[in-house]
This record gives C-alpha cells, sequence and structure tokens, in this order.
C-alpha cells in the first residue's frame, strides 16, 4: 500500500528548524499528514517508499534514546537507509567542532540530517554549513518542532480540535524547548494557553508571549482541557532555582488534588521522560486520562509527516 | 620604516579642536612632529619650502583620536592581532592612540612586561600605543599590583581588562592606594554572580532565543558599590564600559555628588542594540552585552550631554574557531578600531550628537583622562591628526580590514563618511585612496 502517492502535502521550505514561522496551513497539513500515518503505523504492512534510497542521519549531540529511536523508525518506514550517530561514539569528544563535524559528514552526501544539540541556536548554525535538509530534534532552550507537532496531534486526537481549548503548560519553562514550541503552536492555532512555574523558572519577558503567566496551580490549571506537564530538568540547571524536590511537588508537581482543578475530563500529557514523584504523581501518570504513552506512538507519526513533506523538495526528487 | 618628514600644510578645513571648542574654517600646519598652528588664512605663502600641501576643502580636521580600550594580543596570542596589524587597523580609523588592555598572557602586571609591550610597540606599530598594567596580580582580584613601579614602567591606568574584582574589599584597598598615586582606576562593571551562565540582555529577546540573559542589574549594583567604595577612598575612577539607563543614573548622582568618576561607552552599544543579534550572530556577542534600544537611546544622549566622557572601540579580536560556534559557546567580542569613527559618525548623521562632541568624546577627554599629550590642535601639540570626509559613501568589506580578525558587527553595512588620513607624530601613515 502506498500513501505517499495520494498525499501532496509539501513543506515548500529546505529545512524544519521551529515552528517559529510555520504558517497555519503549515502546520495543519503536517498534522493531516501525520494523522494518516497513525493509521499506517497500525497496520503489518507499514513501509512507504518516499524516502526510498535516501540517506537520513541522525546526529544527536545530546543523549536521547527515545527522539532518535523516533526518528529511526519514522526513516525506516518511510524506505530511507537511516545512521545513527550519538556523541560518545563520534570524534566530538575528541573535540571536533560542531562545524567540522557538519562538514565532514555533508561530505558524505546526506539526504536529511536530524540534529539535537545542548546549545540554542546550534542547529541553525549547522544547518547553514551544509547542503541537505535538516530536521531541528531540539536545540538547547530554543525549540523542539516535532514534540509541538506530536502533541497538538495527540490533543486534536482526543480533543477532536485545538482552537478554544485551554491548555495548561507547567514546568521548568526557563529552560524547556518543549514549552517554547508547544507555545508557538497552539497559539498558532487558537489554543488559549497558560504556563504555571515558579517565578526562578519563568523566562523574562514571558507575558508577551501571548499565554497567561501564573506561579500558582490553582489558577493555572483551572478549567484546563490539558494538563501539559514538564520534566524538572536537574542536569540543565547549573544554580539552585527550586529549594528541594519535594518543595516543588508540594507546590507544582501534580498530583489528584491540584488535577482536580481542571475540567473533569481533562487529559494529561508529557514530553518525557517523566521524574515520577517530582513534577508528576506516578499513579496519575498511569491513569486513565493520560496521553502519556499515545504521545510516543504519534512521535513516529509526527516525525514520518514532516520526513515526507520535506522529502518532496530535496534535490533530484 | 617611516619617510622623511615634511612640513604638512592641511589647507582649507573645517577645523574642530574640542580643547578649545574651536569649529572654524582653516589651515593646519604641521612640521618637525608637531602642530605648528590651527587657524584661518595660513596659506601656502606662509609654509616652509618643501611643505606638502593637501587641499582639505569640503573635509574636518580633527585630533587624532585615542582609543581607551583596545585588546592587542600581545604578548602571547599573536595569532588575533600584533601591534602591527593593530595599529595598522587603527590608522585606518584614525585613531592615532591605542590604549591596550592588560589581559594578555602573560598579564601585564610587572615592570618587564609594560616595558617589554612599549618597546614592540614603540619598534613595530605605526601609532602611538600605551598599556594599561594589571589592577590585581594575574587579574585574579586578589592582590593589588606595584602601581608606583608600573607606573614610572609606562602604564597609564589600573584596570583587570574584562574581569570585575570581586571582593569589594580588594577594591577598597586598590582605590584607596591608588589615590596615593593620583592613579586612575578602570573597571568593567559586571557582577560576575548576576552574570552567571548569561550570554545576552536579559528579556523578551532572550527568552525567545532559548538564552540564558544578563540583567542591567548585574552592571548598575557593580557601579553602584564602587561609587560608595570611591566615596571611602577618594581619587580616581573611570567605569570602562557603561550600556543601561540605570547605570547612568547612578554615574549621574555619583557626578552630581561630587566624586571622581568618569565612564566610557563603547562603540558598540551606541550604535547596536541586543535585536542585532538576530538569528544568533556571534559577531553580536558581547561583554556586557547588548542592551535594548532604550538603554541604547539613553546612552547616547548620556554622551551628548557629557554625563557619558569618552568613546572607546572595545576592540577584540576573536578568531574563527571562538566564534564560529554555538551561542552560548562562542566568545564575546568585536573588532572595532578601524571602524569606530565612521559608526560614530552615523550618529552625527542622525544628529543625535554633533561631531564636535564626538571627536571630543573619542580624543580630547581621553587623553585628558590619561594625562597623554594628544587630542588637541593647539599649537605645540604632537601632530597626530586626522582628516575625515563626512559624506563619502562606501560599503564595509570585513576582508579588506585591517585587523587579523574579522569579527566584526557591521559586515556589509553601508557607511556614509570615513577618516582619509591619519598622521602620527607628523607623518602620514594612512591615506584613503
Amino acid at each position: 500500500m502506498n500513501i505517499a502517492s495520494k498525499s501532496a502535502f509539501v513543506l515548500n521550505q529546505r529545512h524544519l528548524l521551529g515552528i517559529a514561522g510555520l504558517s497555519r496551513e503549515q502546520i495543519v497539513g503536517l498534522l493531516d499528514l501525520a494523522g494518516s500515518f497513525v493509521e499506517l503505523n497500525r497496520q503489518i504492512e507499514k513501509k512507504l517508499t518516499s524516502l526510498r534510497g535516501r540517506t537520513l542521519m541522525n546526529l544527536f549531540f545530546e543523549a536521547s534514546t527515545r527522539t532518535q529511536a523516533s526518528f529511526e523508525l519514522a526513516g525506516k518506514r518511510l524506505g530511507a537507509d537511516v545512521m545513527n550517530m550519538s556523541v560518545s561514539s563520534s570524534s566530538m569528544r575528541k573535540g571536533e567542532t560542531l562545524i567540522d563535524t557538519a562538514v565532514t559528514l555533508n561530505a558524505m552526501h546526506p539526504d536529511i540530517i536530524v540534529v539535537r544539540h545542548h546549545s540554542s541556536g546550534a542547529v541553525e548554525l549547522l544547518a547553514r554549513k551544509v547542503d541537505c535538509a535538516v530536521i531541528n530534534a531540539g536545540d538547547g532552550a530554543h525549540e523542539h518542532p516535532t514534540q509541538a507537532l506530536l502533541d497538538a496531534l495527540t490533543i486534536r486526537r482526543n480533543k477532536g480540535r485545538i482552537e478554544g481549548l485551554t491548555v495548561a503548560i507547567c514546568g521548568d519553562i526557563l529552560h524547556s524547548r518543549v514549552a517554547r514550541s508547544n507555545i508557538i503552536l497552539l497559539n498558532t492555532l487558537g489554543a488559549r494557553v497558560r504556563v504555571v512555574a515558579p517565578s526562578t523558572l519563568m523566562p523574562p519577558g514571558i507575558e508577551r508571549f501571548g499565554v497567561e503567566a501564573t506561579r500558582d496551580m490553582r489558577e493555572g490549571l483551572a478549567g484546563a482541557d490539558i494538563v501539559m506537564m514538564l520534566r524538572l530538568q536537574r542536569e540543565r540547571m547549573s544554580g539552585s532555582f527550586v529549594p528541594s524536590v519535594q518543595e516543588y511537588f508540594h507546590y507544582f508537581g501534580l498530583d489528584e488534588k491540584k488535577l482536580a482543578y481542571a475540567k473533569p475530563d481533562a487529559l494529561i500529557m508529557h514530553p518525557g521522560p517523566m521524574n515520577r514523584g517530582v513534577e508528576i504523581d506516578s499513579l496519575i501518570a498511569d491513569s486513565a486520562q493520560s496521553l502519556i504513552r499515545e504521545q510516543v506512538e504519534m512521535g513516529v507519526a509526527a516525525r514520518m509527516a514532516v520526513l515526507d513533506a520535506l522529502s518532496r523538495t530535496l534535490p533530484n526528487g | 620604516m617611516l619617510s622623511e618628514r615634511r612640513p604638512i600644510l592641511l589647507a582649507n578645513a573645517r577645523i574642530i579642536d574640542p580643547a578649545r571648542d574651536a569649529d572654524i574654517e582653516g589651515d593646519v600646519l604641521i612640521a618637525e612632529g608637531v602642530i605648528r598652528e590651527a587657524k584661518r588664512g595660513i596659506g601656502a605663502a606662509g609654509v616652509p619650502e618643501g611643505t606638502e600641501i593637501v587641499d582639505c576643502r569640503g573635509k574636518v580636521v580633527a585630533p587624532g583620536l585615542v582609543d581607551m580600550r583596545a585588546y592587542i594580543g600581545e604578548p602571547g596570542a599573536g595569532y588575533r592581532e600584533t601591534f602591527v596589524s593593530a595599529s595598522q587597523a587603527a590608522a585606518a580609523g584614525g585613531v592615532t592612540t591605542i590604549i591596550c588592555q592588560p589581559d594578555t598572557k602573560p598579564v601585564i602586571d610587572n615592570a618587564s612586561t609594560v616595558d617589554f609591550v612599549q618597546r614592540r610597540a614603540r619598534d613595530t606599530g605605526i601609532v602611538h600605543i600605551h598599556p594599561m598594567a594589571a589592577l590585581t596580580k594575574g587579574l585574579k582580584g586578589e592582590e593589588m599590583t606595584d602601581f608606583g613601579l608600573l607606573r614610572a614602567a609606562g602604564a597609564v591606568a589600573f584596570t583587570d581588562g574584562q574581569k570585575s574584582v570581586r571582593n569589594a574589599q580588594v577594591m577598597r584597598r586598590a582605590m584607596t592606594y591608588a589615590r596615593d598615586f593620583d592613579e586612575l582606576i578602570v573597571h568593567h562593571t559586571e557582577d560576575p554572580d548576576l552574570v552567571g551562565e548569561g550570554v545576552m540582555n536579559e528579556g523578551e529577546f532572550a527568552s525567545r532565543l532559548g538564552l540564558m540573559g544578563i540583567p542591567t542589574m548585574a552592571e548598575t549594583i557593580m557601579l553602584e558599590r564602587d561609587i560608595r567604595l570611591l566615596g571611602m577612598s577618594g581619587g580616581r575612577y573611570h567605569a570602562a564600559s557603561l550600556t543601561c539607563s540605570s547605570a547612568l543614573d547612578v554615574l549621574r548622582r555619583a557626578k552630581d555628588a561630587g566624586l571622581g568618576i568618569t565612564a566610557s561607552a563603547s562603540i558598540n552599544h551606541l550604535t547596536l542594540n541586543e535585536i542585532d543579534i538576530g538569528p544568533y550572530r556571534t559577531f553580536l556577542k558581547l561583554a556586557p552585552p547588548l542592551r535594548a534600544e532604550d538603554d541604547r537611546l539613553a546612552l547616547v544622549e548620556a554622551v551628548r550631554s557629557g554625563l557619558i566622557d569618552t568613546i572607546m572601540s572595545d576592540h577584540n579580536p576573536q578568531d574563527v574557531e571562538t566564534k564560529r560556534l554555538p551561542f552560548e559557546e562562542a566568545a564575546p567580542g568585536a573588532i572595532g578600531i578601524e571602524t569606530m569613527l565612521c559608526a560614530g559618525l552615523r550618529l552625527v548623521h542622525a544628529e543625535q550628537i554633533d561631531l564636535m562632541t564626538l571627536v571630543r568624546a573619542m580624543s580630547t577627554r581621553p587623553a585628558e583622562l590619561l594625562g597623554l599629550p594628544g587630542g588637541t590642535l593647539r599649537s605645540g601639540a604632537p601632530a597626530d591628526v586626522i582628516v575625515i570626509d563626512t559624506d563619502v559613501p562606501w560599503v564595509l568589506d570585513p576582508t579588506a580590514l585591517k585587523s587579523k580578525c574579522q569579527n566584526t558587527p557591521f559586515d556589509e553595512a553601508r557607511m556614509q563618511g570615513r577618516v582619509v588620513r591619519t598622521i602620527v607624530a607628523g607623518r602620514t601613515v594612512y591615506e584613503y585612496i
């Protein structure tokens, strides 16, 4: 079965570096395409051919089993040859710079490189130095576009729409690329976005992002349709932003009491991996209201959509 | 190396001499390394035989610029900049005296290193070069250096370069001791703890880029601290690079209270703001960082009013290895000695400050503060003179700049006006063709 021939959605740009700059039509087009891949992935015959003969390189300077595996599966299901490069096995450890690594890989003529890096802007820097298409799998605290797409897909499939929904994003907003990409995407599709965090974890100027910002979980979750929890990113903090895990969980963690502030049919999301007992109660994470597992499934479909849409603007294609 | 020194007559110029508040039409006669006269009507008849006569109709003649803050990589980092390349860049930018910084390898914190710098600069450079010596040994912020002996060796002021002295007691003692020698302490006011992991101005733009921010208070709080310490010790203090209105408010109060405080602004902070960083352009990563437009405008007004005394280039050559990196990892700094004047002319063309004020801030006041003989066209002053064409349009090509490094924030910028001739000690060291 070949869905590729039916789908004509083209992204019309060389890279996907962020949600910023995507139009409403482009986002909806990607979500629709991703939706079609969800059905495909549930069948036995999963292989398509839009990337047959193409080489996809996963270049992860920051460790991530789930996102890397998700992209690998997505690429293979579209027929691509997939190669994984993570920092521990590459010459980056020997002091090779980001640019040198990019130029070296570029010489091997990949068609698409998927990059994750711990510094904001690093993926854009790399994209300027290569000839192939580049997909941002997360750059520092800046953007994680495919996460925002899979989150939107998950929301749409469970709530039927995004426009008019109240979505509360809670946690370490300051350091979160997931939060930033989601804020842009959800606003573009007409959702009402709230962010909840202690003041030390709020980005300066957040009020100008078109969100309601609050330090109070009751206020933040009031009437929410979707509650999106972020991991407390301990390894990204080099100072003390919150006094302790206990304090954080008590005031900002999602437990039964706080979940009750949201709508009765509110659904829970988390980009993973979770710190159980830190930002989210273990039982709640596994409850019927939780979409966390479905997000992972949507992730493969969303990434297939991005790869497929970009593939149509690859040279010699 | 240098040609024989003939007398020079710069004729029919608009003469700007801030030392005498003079803006007049006239001629400037230079002979034997000094300015003979700068006045109307000297004419070709009134000059010695063999004088080179340069028609400066439509052009400005001003004292050569004195750049109070430029990093030169000698000793230790000659691949970034040498006295040769720095002085050529200076000459092409109308800077006739460079004050270089002590954060070299080794640090300029002892008399023999000062001596080395003086000799090497004198032997290889084509403009005057004087070093500032370190305020603390090794720039560690712990023990003060030999102010007296370093001055005797040729240091013109004391600073820890881009580093701030964290310990208030150390700063207090240094100020107290420096006062006995009437030495100028120059301090980069940024509280390192409030800077923390920050890489650009704190605010909405940094948040959108996903970069950690440096609040303006990191600068203002450190300045306030130093001002209180200065109140205890007396003496002379110069804030190396101010960037924001809250710091300017603090500076104003301190000046009103009669404290011996002065301040510089970098040409970068006067002509650029945080938005110029755009898509993570590392040539715009500076310390202190570029601020919001409101702060930039307040800074320009402060130059206009004289609250900010001097403008410097903050010339900081960084090569590809330290700049072609993700923004967080890149080293801060931009070159600027060659572009300081023409960037400053933007402010003149925009009528935000006048040419007299610009020249005063870039030439006369720095010379005064450091007790150097330049910055004026008075008779008997050293013949460090520049001829400026304020209107000639040109496009900045980074590869044509004379610095060894090309990290300029003005890549491909359209410029209007530039220096067309630079004279140092009575010899022409640069001419724009």
